[in-house]
């Protein structure tokens, strides 16, 4: 029996096998940032980016086409805030800069921070909705009570396929005020 | 280690078990431990038949029920079927390839030992305050992050102990096989018992660690605040759905491909006639594992895909019914003209081909995407995989059992008894999951403790059959410790028709075997 | 020992036939065909499917079962030699293949269809909750008046723990449908507010997810009118079985009356609301509000189940400052299962639920809350 032999060979298989278990445990983590990138490309889950820097003038509009963009806005449940779109709806021609603001009271007793989340239906328009001016995933802190006014300045890039002639943007504000720094901040001044 | 501490017999008493490397002590203990699981997730599952005998909420809570239908599926999946699995592996692989034991005979002992502290970590979640996990064995972000009982961190490390022990498992047996085959014994003269297992350990190789790191993220977005699985902070629910069936799916197959061995072995055994396809059979499993990694998103038709990805997911799982289809038509065709008897083995056996291909032909109507939107979670997606894995992986395991048992325990079991435990399980097992069929299609969701009065009926036989099933599985358990006990002697041989290494040592085997190689001229092409 | 096994038979069949006849007449056996063209397009793939099936398994449990019957040991047969042939084997490799190319034709043509959410005349939002859905039907113009409502099970409990006998629609009855017209192309926008839930009618042959953050879209055209019934499909926790979905589908006209009486009803609750509510009213009203929203958890006598539901019966919240009351009924509890019911209960229906919790079970604060009040605090805070 070559002993010996058969345990070198052991421990040479069990180092690859090993070196196979980390590697697909990084390729477990590895998905998130490929997803991330596959959603981006394909508009998979519609989500859809923060604001795009693009010159404002100079844009091609499609003098031909209209379309129409609809807005709307969600909280999850607990949170309490008022949270409205200040038009249901604009029609808009590709390539053409509109702005539309969200207003956003906090009738709670105590201090919070929301964050709204964009999603965009149908998912194949989402790479197509450009915001040059927006306030996806940013922290709005409001005071009991007060409330603000947040702008959206976008354009519907002029490639959107032919066959899709509404748009909807959907807000959906979070309460991440366990989670914020801004909430501290405050909290210790 | 050499060759001459081998020649005594197990120590004594308990510290036998404890420190035992050897792969016949570590086999026994996770079969029985298997069979222990295998009847703690059939009282889950019996608990949520019984609530569901009648319509209106009788036994139960909803919260309860639903910690029912989430343990029965993870005990079910990690603690029955895979370590069964795993515990035929240790017994038959080292003999069936002439080795002398497993390859790392120390880690061996230790991946089964941290076994029962996982499931005891898992099952004590059932008595901590808030209930154990309620949120399906597929624990669905955030309903198993956010909106968690608190003891879902006690199921994320009894799931990461889970892992490490089928990952050290699956080492184990692919440097056993690549390693310690016998002279003479080539890869295409493997047992295909061995060749599935070969591949099943590839594909745990490559799914545990993922699914490891999907509970991390889950771990990270419930306690360090994280938001990987939360649009909250920017993440998406519906990526925990991708990471989960990218293992989901491949484990699928892991709970499968090893029954297809077994059915391969004992199939050509009782009709007397060898293995039709040799060949085919082993690419096929090669195929299916490398197919199981392209279809998972076929379990989330329903979350709002692009057409193109739908599509593509459908396509790609619709194949997986030519391989499979293969494997089936050579089992027939081995039967087709042999000289078969049907002992309870061989009728196990046969019960697998017809039951899991209905289970495979549900497969491929759940593979057709906008028929799927009917059928998804639905009762016909239960009657589905539970048509593969009960009758299919659990009908093998127990062919398997019966099978084998006279080579570990020397002794013939109660044949009477044995099929009396067949027919029992046979007509429980039908009666308890076609009737689920008839419910999905009529509209009934899966995992409500509470259903519309149009399902009554078949829920009624469903709850029927499930108890017959159910209690039949004490037969096997009363079958199992009677051959133990003694009985008719069984000859080296057993079987008339067996084909294997096995069959050339002595019944019971003795405690080492194979400590010189076997004569290559035993080694036959299967 | 013949009379023993006799004795044992008619018990056995005495306690089938008991049993028996607690059976139901329904005997469902298949998909319904629906009354979109949507729903018998899949009705008719999934038969499809399913007769290939069948013809498949003819032939090969056919084949399992002569082979079964003719080639045994008993028979006295010799077993052949023959273990591989590469020409059957591609023969079976290759039919299986050409019949998917059969089925994956008219699937793909499906699909395709089910993914043309253009054109749609009426759009509605749809919102998951546990355990309820919402519906807000999308204006032009933020001046219209907005129609939406939440829909929940309006089975009773009492219904659910088998104390009096179950209605015809046990499960899937809710108190407030979502109305759509006939005939006219509907997008149905879904998202949720809490957890992963799925709008599910079979009859429309839709299920879609709803995934928090995120908007899933999906459409319908009913051609018949009618009452359609419809289940949560994915778990979404404790009462994922009581969150049912009933659609009523009205002619054109009919469906235009509906909504003009929905914006109607918007102003009339506005104005309402301005006014004062009497004691007697609002406790009745919160009686009836308690027994559809609350009891599930509560209980019957607002004795809840501690530690998870907490009783209202001489509770802190219910008695003590009446912001907190109002507090908790209007944002729920972030955490727990108590639902945020500001949206879902107009100023009315909320001045009297706060108004009862505080003066039933036995507390007695003797303050009675007016609508106006509950509308200041939603829009202010105070």
């Amino acid at each position: 029996m070559s002993n010996d032999v058969t345990s070198t060979n052991n421990k040479k298989i069990v180092k690859k096998l090993l070196l196979g278990v980390v590697g697909m445990f990084a390729f477990g983590w590895a998905l998130i940032p490929l997803y991330d990138v596959i959603c981006d490309i394909t508009g998979l889950n519609g989500k859809t980016g923060g604001r795009v820097e693009v010159a404002e003038a100079g844009l091609l509009i499609d003098e031909d086409r209209q379309v129409t963009v609809q807005f709307m806005a969600h909280h999850n449940a607990e949170m309490g805030w008022v949270f409205e779109p200040s038009v249901a709806q604009v029609t808009v021609r590709p390539g053409e800069v509109s702005v539309v603001s969200y207003r956003v009271t906090n009738p709670r007793t105590t201090l919070m921070v929301g964050q709204a989340i964009p999603s965009v239906a149908p998912n194949a328009a989402a790479a197509h909705l450009n915001k040059i001016e927006c306030f996806c995933f940013e922290e709005q802190l409001l005071q009991p009570g007060e409330s603000a006014d947040m702008p959206i300045r976008f354009f519907v890039d002029p490639n959107l396929p032919a066959s899709i002639s509404k748009l909807t943007l959907s807000y959906t504000l979070y309460d991440i005020t366990e989670k914020s720094g801004k909430a501290q901040a405050v909290a210790v001044r | 280690m050499s060759a001459h501490d081998h020649h005594h017999g197990p120590a004594k008493g308990l510290s036998r078990w404890l420190y035992t490397t050897n792969h016949k002590d570590i086999g026994s203990m996770y079969l029985w431990f298997s069979f222990a699981m295998f009847l703690l997730g059939g009282t889950f599952a019996l608990v949520i038949r019984a609530e569901l005998f009648q319509p209106g909420l009788q036994f139960v809570e909803p919260n309860f029920f639903n910690q029912m239908t989430t343990m029965h599926g993870l005990v079910m999946v990690f603690g029955a079927v895979m370590p069964a699995f795993v515990g035929l592996a240790n017994w038959m692989i080292p003999l069936m390839i002439g080795a002398p034991d497993m390859a790392l005979p120390r880690m061996n002992n230790w991946s089964f030992w941290i076994l029962p502290f996982a499931f005891a970590m898992l099952v004590s979640t059932l008595f901590m305050e808030g209930g154990g996990p309620n949120f399906g064995w597929t624990f669905y972000a955030p309903l198993s992050t956010t909106y968690a009982p608190a003891s879902v961190t006690f199921f994320i490390f009894a799931v990461h102990i889970m892992g490490a022990s089928s990952i050290m498992g699956s080492i184990n047996v692919i440097a056993t096989i690549l390693n310690m085959r016998a002279p003479g014994m080539t890869l295409m003269k493997m047992p295909l018992f061995v060749w599935t297992w070969l591949i099943t350990a590839y594909l745990l190789i490559a799914v545990m660690p993922v699914l490891a790191g999907v509970v991390t993220m889950m771990l990270f977005d419930i306690h360090f605040g994280t938001s990987f699985f939360s649009a909250a902070g920017g993440g998406d629910p519906v990526l925990f759905q991708h990471l989960f069936w990218f293992f989901g799916h491949p484990e699928v197959y892991i709970m499968i491909l090893p029954a297809f061995g077994i059915v391969s072995a004992i199939i050509p055994t009782f009709a007397r006639k060898r293995l039709f396809g040799y060949d085919s059979m082993v690419y096929a499993t090669a195929s299916i594992a490398f197919l199981s990694f392209i279809v998972w998103a076929h379990h989330m038709f329903t979350v709002g895909m692009p057409l193109a990805g739908q599509l593509f997911f459908m396509y790609a799982t619709m194949l997986i019914a030519v391989p499979t289809g293969v494997k089936v038509f050579n089992w027939v065709a081995t039967m087709f003209r042999g000289a078969m008897t049907f002992e309870t083995p061989m009728l196990f056996a046969i019960a697998f081909v017809v039951l899991f291909t209905l289970g495979g032909f549900t497969g491929v109507m759940l593979a057709i995407t906008p028929a799927d939107f009917q059928y998804h979670d639905t009762y016909f997606v239960v009657a589905h995989f539970h048509y593969v894995l009960v009758p299919g992986a659990v009908f093998s395991l127990m062919a398997a059992a019966y099978y084998w048992l006279p080579k570990w325990t020397g002794y013939m079991y109660d044949e009477t008894l044995g099929k009396l435990h067949f027919w029992l399980s046979f007509i429980g097992v039908n009666l308890l999951f076609f009737p689920q069929h008839f419910l999905g299609l009529a509209g009934m969701p899966r995992r409500i403790p509470d259903y519309a009065l149009q399902f009554a009926n078949f829920n009624w036989i469903s709850s029927v059959g499930g108890f017959l099933f159910g209690f039949s599985q004490l037969i096997l358990l009363f079958v199992v410790i009677k051959c133990i006990k003694g009985g008719k002697k069984a000859t080296a041989q057993v079987w008339e028709g067996a084909q294997g290494l096995e069959w050339t040592v002595p019944s019971p085997a003795p405690y080492h075997t194979f400590e010189t190689p076997p004569d290559p001229s035993l080694i036959k092409a299967q | 020992m013949l009379s023993k096994a006799k004795l044992w038979l008619s018990l056995a069949l005495g306690t089938l036939i008991f049993w028996s006849a607690g059976l139901h007449a329904a005997w469902d056996l298949n998909m319904p065909r629906g009354v979109t063209q949507m729903s018998r397009d899949t009705y008719d793939l999934h038969m499809t499917i399913f007769w290939w099936c069948v013809a498949i398994g003819v032939v090969v449990f056919g084949a399992m079962l002569w082979s079964i019957i003719n080639h045994r040991k008993s028979k006295g047969v010799q077993p052949a030699t023959f273990h591989e042939s590469t020409k059957v084997e591609i023969v079976w490799t290759l039919i299986p293949f050409l019949i998917l190319i059969a089925m994956a034709i008219p699937a793909t043509r499906v699909l395709t269809a089910a993914y043309d959410t253009t054109e749609s005349e009426l759009d509605i939002q749809i919102i998951g909750y546990q355990w309820r859905w919402e519906y807000r039907y999308m204006r032009e113009s933020m001046d219209e008046e907005e129609v939406s409502f939440f829909s929940v099970l309006s089975t009773s409990r009492e219904e659910i723990n088998n104390d009096v006998e179950k209605g015809e629609n046990y499960l899937l009855e809710v108190d407030r449908p979502l109305v759509i017209p006939t005939n006219t192309k509907v997008r149905f926008l879904m998202t949720s507010a809490d957890v992963i839930h799925a709008w599910w009618v079979p009859d429309f042959a839709i299920k879609k997810d709803t995934i928090p953050g995120f908007i899933n879209e999906t459409w319908v055209i009913v051609e018949e009118p009618g009452i359609y019934r419809g289940q949560c499909a994915e778990l979404c926790g404790m009462d994922h079985g009581f969150m049912p979905i009933e659609v009523h589908a009205l002619e054109r006209a009919d469906y235009d009356a509906w909504y003009a009486q929905q914006q109607e009803n918007v102003r009339q609750i506005q104005q309402l609301a301005g006014s004062a509510i009497t004691m007697q009213d609002a406790m009745a009203q919160g009686e009836q509000i308690y027994n559809r929203n609350c009891v599930a958890c509560h209980q019957a006598g607002g004795v809840g189940m501690p530690p998870v539901f907490p009783a209202i019966a001489g509770s802190a919240k219910a008695t003590g400052d009446v912001a907190v009351t109002m507090e908790t009924l209007v944002h729920g509890v972030p955490g727990t299962a108590m639902a945020a019911y500001g949206r879902q209960l107009n100023p009315i229906e909320l001045a009297s639920i706060i108004t009862y919790v505080r003066n039933a079970y036995g507390n007695s604060t003797g303050d009675l809350v007016q609508p106006a009040d509950v509308n200041a605090y939603i829009q202010e805070g105070q």
